[in-house]
């Protein structure tokens, strides 16, 4: 029953975030910077862990693959494929609702405990449309941008290591990485994508807003935003494949 | 004026307003006075609509805010301003951002009427030229002061202060509770105002009503309180010694 209870309270909240915002102009300004927020302050950790995701499929893929018979070409044709197709959309956003996730539920969940929230219902402010929505349009517009670019580096990471370690040719490698791209593939990763930004975005100011209590609610709060993102994500990872693979 | 005709609202098994009936004048300072857990905070939220009573009515000039429809609310809480217990500012924004905050979202005006409404807003609060400051390089005095600015920006009919003294010394309270008399003299709103604080119920409060258990227990003037034989609201505003001393 407590579970029919929350999911009804997520959707109330999404209800009233989808209302028709009061000042166009404001939530435009508040759009650009959630979008900072959210896609441009998360570049850093998306390069770093992409760039070691192509380089380990890189490395672990060759020490796989031990017979003479198979060409090295192969291993820029799984990293690839595995970057493009699972390792950068779900890692990634696994990775994102650690950071996003916790930021956007403290934030919420904090202005929730200091009465910032009571603050803007009383001046008849949708609160939910004001703080949430933004949030939701940047992530779904940020995190497709950082999981191309994640992909861009993953592919990266593993061209250099294939290289510098000697482990495949760079002409071999990019042949291969070349050689059996889809559209599809690039299509699929996208919607898995937009799914995973609409899961985080929501699902963290879910728990955010509803946090009640001091600073250890909010911690709460943050800690289950995470916790249920990635799971969610995980979940979603796995019907989306079904459904559509 | 703001009636307020039976209002009920529980927690579950717990309930905290039993039935309330006041009324809130207009231009006149309406201080709600009880111990903790009377039901003061929550009488408070259902009447700004924080919370949704389970019966009663409130009405705003005549306008019952329970059976309000949403739009309507939304406009006639552009009426209210709110100064919270703690303050409540955005900080993530400014001092000038928070004041201009209700009117970038509920007016037509130009950028220059803006600040000058905020200007205007902060020099009545006594905070000129403050207005670039964040929020947390202010001290808590001048963010109650912030936040009465915010709450009068849109020129309200109805001003609510929860706990307006609260972590304030007595200078720095005297100067809000000075301030927020002046405003609604001033601007003839109906103020309505939750606080311990006796001394600011004796000075400026103009109707006093006294909450314990969820009732109405006792309403009255300062004049009154102060000469009231009923025992229990004796033992709560002279819980103090000195007070004690004071009227002995």
């Amino acid at each position: 029953m407590r579970f029919f209870f929350f999911f009804g309270q997520y959707l109330l909240l999404l209800r009233n975030t989808f209302s028709k915002p009061e000042q166009r102009s404001i939530y435009m300004r508040r759009i650009f910077d959630e979008s900072q927020a959210i896609g441009v302050e998360s570049l850093g950790i998306v390069a770093i862990v992409s760039v070691f995701i192509g380089a380990v499929t890189t490395i672990n893929t060759s020490y796989q693959l031990v017979s003479s018979w198979i060409p090295d070409s192969v291993i820029g044709q799984i990293v690839s494929d595995s970057t493009i197709l699972e390792l950068s959309p779900t890692i990634a956003s696994l990775v994102l609702a650690g950071k996003i996730g916790s930021n956007i539920a403290t934030e919420i969940g904090t202005m929730r405990v200091s009465e910032q929230i009571d603050a803007l219902e009383v001046m008849g402010v949708n609160s939910a449309g004001y703080l949430v929505l933004p949030k939701i349009i940047a992530a779904l517009f940020m995190l497709p941008a950082l999981i191309i670019i994640s992909m861009l580096l993953s592919i990266l990471g593993g061209y250099l290591v294939g290289m510098y370690a000697g482990i495949v040719a760079p002409d071999h490698f990019l042949s291969g990485a070349q050689s059996t791209f889809k559209v599809f593939t690039f299509v699929f990763a996208m919607i898995k994508t937009v799914t995973f930004a609409f899961l985080i975005s929501s699902v963290s100011s879910y728990q955010g807003y509803y946090a009640d209590g001091g600073s250890i609610e909010v911690g709460r709060a943050s800690t289950r935003a995470v916790v249920y993102s990635s799971v969610l994500i995980l979940l979603f990872d796995y019907i989306l494949a079904q459904l559509i693979l | 004026m703001i009636e307020i005709k039976g209002l009920k609202k529980s927690f579950g098994d717990k309930q905290v307003l039993k039935g309330i009936d006041a009324n809130f004048e207009e231009g006149k300072s309406n201080m709600i006075i009880g111990s903790s857990g009377s039901g003061k905070t929550v009488l408070m939220k259902c009447v700004v609509g924080l919370l949704k009573p389970d019966a009663g009515s409130i009405l705003y000039d005549g306008r019952d805010f329970v059976t309000m429809k949403y739009g309507q609310k939304r406009i006639l809480r552009q009426e209210i301003g709110m100064l919270f217990q703690y303050s409540a500012l955005f900080d993530s924004m400014t001092v000038e951002e928070n004041v201009a905050f209700p009117l970038k979202l509920f007016t037509k005006y130009t950028k220059k009427q803006i600040d000058d409404r905020v200007n205007f807003c902060l020099d009545r609060v006594n905070l000129p030229g403050e207005n670039k400051k964040n929020i947390d390089e202010i001290s808590g005095g001048m963010k109650k002061r912030v936040g009465i600015a915010r709450a009068i920006a849109l020129n309200p009919k109805y001003l609510f202060c929860d706990e307006p003294n609260s972590g304030l010394d007595p200078l720095t309270a005297q100067v809000i509770d000075k301030l927020i008399k002046e405003i609604t003299l001033e601007f003839r709103t109906t103020t309505i105002i939750n606080t311990h604080d006796m001394n600011s119920v004796l000075e400026y409060g103009d109707c006093i009503i006294y909450l314990h258990e969820g009732l109405k227990h006792w309403e009255g003037t300062p004049a009154e309180i102060r000469n009231t034989k009923d025992a229990r609201l004796r033992d709560f505003i002279y819980a103090a010694q000195f007070m004690k001393d004071t009227i002995v």
